[in-house]
């Protein structure tokens, strides 16, 4: 998986979280908070769905990586790519 | 067939808690399944049907109601957290509402807009506007849902900005009528919530009423793969060196499971802990308010009797408000009268009946007590009396021609409540006493609903979400 991939996973999912935030013109390297309305319940929602729908697990103390769209790339697109494959 | 025999979660109760805890619950991949006792979901906020008819019960409009785009506030992280379309709620707000003591004493009007009251209270009351402007800045400044706030009288709170007491009073009277279940003052978070969901969010309604939002709740929830068993009671919570183990169901039939998730009630629950063997060390009393509510169908909409400007109206007789178990089997001074017509529905989703309805203080002994012919007989006599008195805040129509127009009666009572809710004493609003973090006295079984605190449907929503969040799903 790309970076870019990546940010494209986690659009999705606050795209389903949050069917009323306009996420067409979301910055990558501004805090997510800072453009969209995003409270603590929708964060942790973020975290749920990744490991729901990806196995991705992301511990409390590593939320804070979670700030962008850039910061979740660089976090999350290793632990993509250290997902055993689907088969 | 749901027959399994274990579940990750077992929710007790159908209500609009018990639902959305299983919403997030199933969606997250848990086992879970929500037994209810009554034949039908919604507990509080359900509906029965005669000859018929369709009557809702509890539900005069939905709190909390804010317009697409206003963003943060309870509605929206409900739709949010249970991933429904606000749309599908088909919500419709309210034409505008009042507050009425006297009659004839005086009226603040109120909708969906805000400054419409600050301009009603700067009229009614010029010498107290300042005062309540500060009272509404220290409303919004509160973190009302914090689950470890510091408990503070409301009407101490309330005092310090506002010096007249009939403005107190007004303001009181249906923040207590739409949630408090504490007599003549409640807990300050309490009457914040209670303030936002009515006057500083607002009022709305789906066309077809709370079986809407029902039906949405149960379509979400089997989506997910929720499961549900109705006429199914649980009659104790099985306990093993202190934990819960399961609940037995009122056929005898254990189900285990991981985690306990009532939305019974404080008190109900304890009972059924207790009756499994682990006592709680200061039980949870119940509450002491109950309501009855008159409910007259008329052949026509209320507008064409000159019921046109009002949804809700929250009346009181006189100068003080006594929000308090009445010393009698009802009590008709105050209430709350509802005209479901008078909501903003699209032309086609006008109501075919007329809707008439009024909500009084009930004192519960009574309704409980009375054999079955009695019942009947007091609540003909206490229904004329609760009518009567509500129509003095309205604008007058003859007793004939009310009757001419009306095509059904019913009533429902404290009796009703308790048949519904298993509610002890019929306590809609349940315990005086909240359970904020929504612990027991075992580990693994929780409360959500009326209990844990949160108020009205959006609130009872919230508080299945929250407990389920955050006793289940945040660990993992």
């Amino acid at each position: 998986m790309t970076k870019d991939e990546c940010k494209k996973v986690v659009l999705d999912i606050i795209a389903d979280i949050a069917p009323d935030e306009d996420l067409t013109n979301v910055r990558p390297e501004v805090r997510l908070r800072d453009q969209l309305q995003l409270d603590s319940m929708d964060f942790l929602d973020i975290v749920m769905e990744l490991r729901k729908r990806h196995g991705i697990e992301v511990p409390e103390a590593d939320y804070l990586q979670l700030a962008s769209l850039d910061s979740c790339a660089e976090y999350l697109t290793p632990k993509f790519n250290a997902l055993p494959a689907k088969g | 067939m749901n027959t399994r025999s274990h579940y990750d979660v077992v929710i007790i109760g159908a209500g609009m808690a018990g639902l959305a805890a299983g919403i997030r619950l199933a969606h997250f991949g848990r086992q879970v399944c929500i037994f209810e006792r009554h034949n039908a979901v919604g507990g509080l906020n359900g509906f029965y049907s005669r000859d018929g008819r369709r009557y809702d019960v509890g539900l005069h409009a939905l709190t909390n109601y804010v317009p697409p785009g206003v963003k943060g506030t309870p509605l929206t992280k409900l739709l949010r957290q249970l991933r429904i379309d606000r749309d599908d709620f088909a919500l419709r707000g309210q034409l505008g509402s009042r507050i009425a003591f006297g009659p004839g004493i005086a009226d603040l009007r109120f909708t969906n807009d805000f400054p419409v009251l600050e301009a009603e209270v700067a009229r009614a009351f010029p010498a107290q506007i300042d005062g309540f402007r500060t009272l509404v800045a220290a409303v919004r400044a509160h973190d009302e849902v914090s689950l470890d706030a510091a408990p503070a009288s409301a009407r101490e709170v309330v005092r310090r900005h506002l010096s007249d007491p009939l403005l107190e009073d007004m303001l009181f009277c249906p923040v207590m009528f739409y949630g408090s279940a504490t007599e003549r003052d409640m807990d300050f978070s309490q009457f914040v919530i209670l303030f936002k969901a009515l006057f500083l969010e607002g009022f709305a309604r789906p066309a077809e009423g709370v079986r809407r939002i029902l039906r949405v709740l149960l379509a979400k929830y089997r989506e997910a793969g929720g499961e549900r068993r109705m006429k199914c009671g649980v009659r104790r919570i099985v306990l093993r060196n202190g934990r819960a183990a399961g609940v037995e169901l009122d056929d005898g039939a254990v189900i285990t499971a991981d985690h306990v998730l009532s939305s019974a009630g404080a008190p109900e629950t304890e009972s059924l802990l207790s009756a499994g063997g682990l006592p709680t060390p200061r039980p949870t009393a119940p509450g002491r308010l109950s309501f009855l509510e008159t409910i007259t169908v008329l052949d026509r909409p209320p507008a064409a009797l000159g019921w046109s400007g009002d949804t809700i109206v929250f009346f009181n007789e006189g100068r003080r408000f006594d929000y308090a178990c009445p010393e009698a089997p009802a009590d008709v001074r105050s209430g709350v009268i509802c005209l479901p017509n008078n909501f903003a529905y699209e032309p086609e989703e006008a109501l075919r009946e007329g809707w008439f309805r009024v909500t009084a203080l009930a004192r519960p002994e009574d309704w409980a007590a009375w054999p079955e012919p009695e019942y009947r007989a007091r609540k003909q006599e206490w229904f004329a009396a609760v009518q009567a008195s509500a129509r003095r805040f309205l604008p007058p129509v003859a007793d004939a021609d009310l009757a001419a127009a009306t095509v059904a009666t019913d009533m429902f009572t404290p009796r009703t409540i308790t048949r519904f809710t298993g509610h002890q004493r019929g306590a809609v609003y349940g315990s005086g006493v909240k359970h904020r973090r929504g612990l027991t006295a075992a580990p693994n079984v929780y409360l959500c609903g009326t209990d844990q605190g949160f108020l009205g449907i959006v609130g009872a929503m919230l508080s299945g979400i929250s407990m389920a969040n955050h006793h289940i799903l945040q660990r993992g």
